[in-house]
């Protein structure tokens, strides 16, 4: 505030304000995860917004160098915990680019299966969650009964609720047992029930719309210099997603739409969410009527992939190979390349750098949330208090992801 | 694709001939080698030009290379939602050098650029914030480089006396094991030991 000195008595020094800085975290509910905000007052209006991260900093790249490309997939997992095998899927196609091994249909379209199932998870953790920093306390509860059910497809195929490790490069670790695709089937007939049931909850609700409508407008100008991806891109009208503009594993064989927000606001992107839930389903259905027909193999066997348990039994070659797998692990050809996905929170990357031993000499990992924080101080600056968490809750931060 | 990419090469190498030192195409995707210090108008002429338009800038990273007399490579990723392409830049670092940074046509590489310099002690010029982002407050090093030892130096605890949490050199109770399973026929460039006697 500017002072005049002509007035230079007590009452008047009484009455200049200074902004008010506070500490926004790292043990704050709606900071999900470990972020610190520096936040900068005006009364109840931001000023600035100075997120500290890192505070899960774990060394992950660090960690890869010294590691077998096998060794290295269940980092991945830890990465964007909420939806752990879209990472092993960046990982696994990175190497697959690299070594030329193409993986075999039945594997691919189980692939689709869980990273549309992680999908699922992710957004239903995200809105519901976010519900939860605005102020509604019921639809967490909801959706984390179906995340559970999710999870336990997730530890029936790979024996895991979370750390699955469940992609390998060269397909998936284990078949589905057709018990498994029934279940999946008979839960994916039920789930937009509770899609609805959520929609009653939140869509029309007077509080959560009085939260999110005109908050954290995203233009099509932000999209492009903060370097935004998926729901931060669609939320604002722009049909940009991976699994359509440059389809990878089976994806350009399913229908399934995508769907885009009007204002780009945080309420869009809440409906965006909501509607590629039930496009997940969608696309979970469609896999299951193929998974039913489609039977083979689902590993590539060859130099990345372990041989199957039977031959081991009778072929010494099967078992050295076995040995040499897990110990040694495969020796990817020198070279770089870019892998990416388009992981729940947005496009989700690999830079992968081989040097031709069996361990990557350098492996970059990009994450959606880091760009998508970063621009906190841009999109908060101007709104109050309470609406950062709000902000928070749709960039979607997982701080596992961000500071790796 | 790969014909798309080398007409794109081809017109970014017209365009702007001094800037780029060669290019290639491999699994499909395009690297463009720049020139170090021009790497500011390439990026600017990448967003603005109508047939590139890469506007997304993905990632910024590097990789040390300690063997190098330009120790570091520089790496930028970026991707264009109209045209629907990729390109990838490199650029070789000294150690001693200092780099542009493109905070002024990106504004995301801001915590791009200051990642690799947390990670790789790359100075930026022009970046209006390099500040370490990821590891600890007061932390020393570089982590990422190829000689920073993967245990770090110092490890943290509460301490019970002084109630806070101090900082001592680390100290490991069995030495830190770094399993190197490359087979000794082929690749391994170290002595297994026992075999150095062979030879004499």
């Amino acid at each position: 505030m500017a002072m005049d000195t002509k007035f230079d008595d007590v009452l008047t020094g009484e009455q200049k304000l200074r902004n008010f800085n506070i500490n926004f975290g790292p043990q704050h509910p709606a900071a999900h995860g470990v972020l610190r905000l520096v936040l900068e007052l005006d009364g109840e209006v931001v000023e600035r917004c100075d997120p500290h991260i890192g505070l899960l900093h774990r060394g992950t790249e660090k960690l890869m160098e010294s590691r077998t490309y096998l060794q290295n997939l269940p980092y991945f997992d830890r990465l964007d915990y909420v939806a752990p095998m879209n990472q092993e899927h960046a990982w696994c196609l990175a190497i697959e680019r690299l070594t030329g091994v193409a993986v075999p249909r039945r594997a691919s379209l189980i692939r689709v299966l869980y990273s549309e199932i992680g999908r699922i998870l992710n957004h239903l953790l995200n809105v519901t969650t976010q519900a939860m920093d605005v102020g509604a306390l019921t639809p967490p509860l909801w959706g984390f009964e179906e995340r559970e059910k999710l999870m336990v497809f997730y530890e029936r195929a790979s024996g895991a609720r979370l750390h699955a490790a469940y992609f390998r490069p060269g397909g998936v670790h284990q078949d589905l047992t057709p018990r498994l695709i029934e279940d999946i089937e008979e839960w994916a007939e039920h789930f937009p029930k509770v899609l609805d049931d959520l929609d009653s909850l939140l869509t029309e609700n007077r509080i959560f719309k009085q939260r999110n409508v005109d908050i954290g407008i995203i233009s099509e100008k932000d999209i492009l210099d903060w370097g935004f991806s998926g729901v931060m891109v669609r939320g604002s009208g722009f049909a940009w997603d991976l699994r359509r503009s440059q389809p990878y594993e089976c994806y350009d064989e399913f229908d399934f739409q995508i769907p885009v927000g009007k204002n780009g606001d945080c309420y869009d992107r809440y409906l965006c969410r909501m509607e590629e839930m039930r496009q997940s389903t969608r696309i979970i259905q469609q896999c299951l009527a193929k998974l039913r027909v489609e039977k083979g193999d689902v590993l590539a066997r060859g130099k990345i992939t372990p041989p199957p348990r039977g031959e081991m039994k009778t072929s010494m070659e099967a078992l050295i190979h076995h040995f040499k797998l897990y110990t040694e692990g495969f020796h990817v050809p020198a070279g770089e390349v870019y892998a990416a996905v388009e992981a729940p929170k947005g496009e989700f990357g690999v830079y992968l750098v081989a040097d031709g031993t069996n361990r990557p000499y350098r492996a970059k990992i990009r994450a959606p949330g880091f760009l998508h924080l970063q621009a906190i101080d841009y999109i908060a600056k101007g709104h109050l208090l309470a609406d950062v968490s709000a902000i928070i809750g749709t960039l979607d931060v997982v701080f596992g992801e961000i500071d790796r | 694709m790969a014909e798309a990419l080398q007409e794109l090469a081809a017109h970014v190498q017209m365009r702007q001939p001094d800037a780029i030192l060669g290019h290639r195409v491999e699994f499909g995707e395009l690297t463009l080698d720049v020139v170090p210090n021009r790497i500011v108008g390439l990026v600017e002429f990448l967003r603005s030009d109508a047939s590139c338009r890469f506007s997304s800038l993905v990632d910024i990273t590097a990789i040390d290379h300690p063997e190098r007399p330009a120790r570091f490579d520089m790496v930028y990723h970026f991707l264009s939602m109209y045209q629907n392409q990729r390109i990838r830049l490199k650029m070789q670092v000294r150690e001693d050098e200092t780099v542009a940074s493109i905070h002024s046509v990106h504004p995301s590489a801001n915590w791009f650029e200051r990642e690799v310099f947390d990670m790789f002690g790359i100075l930026f010029t022009g970046h209006p914030d390099l500040r370490r982002i990821l590891t600890d407050y007061g932390f020393r090093g570089h982590p990422m480089r190829k000689d920073f030892p993967t245990t770090g130096y110092t490890e943290v605890r509460y301490d019970e006396v002084q109630k806070r949490v101090v900082y001592e050199p680390v100290k490991l109770v069995q030495e830190y094991r770094q399993f190197d399973f490359l087979s000794p026929w082929e690749g391994a460039d170290y002595i297994l030991p026992g075999d150095d006697k062979a030879r004499t």
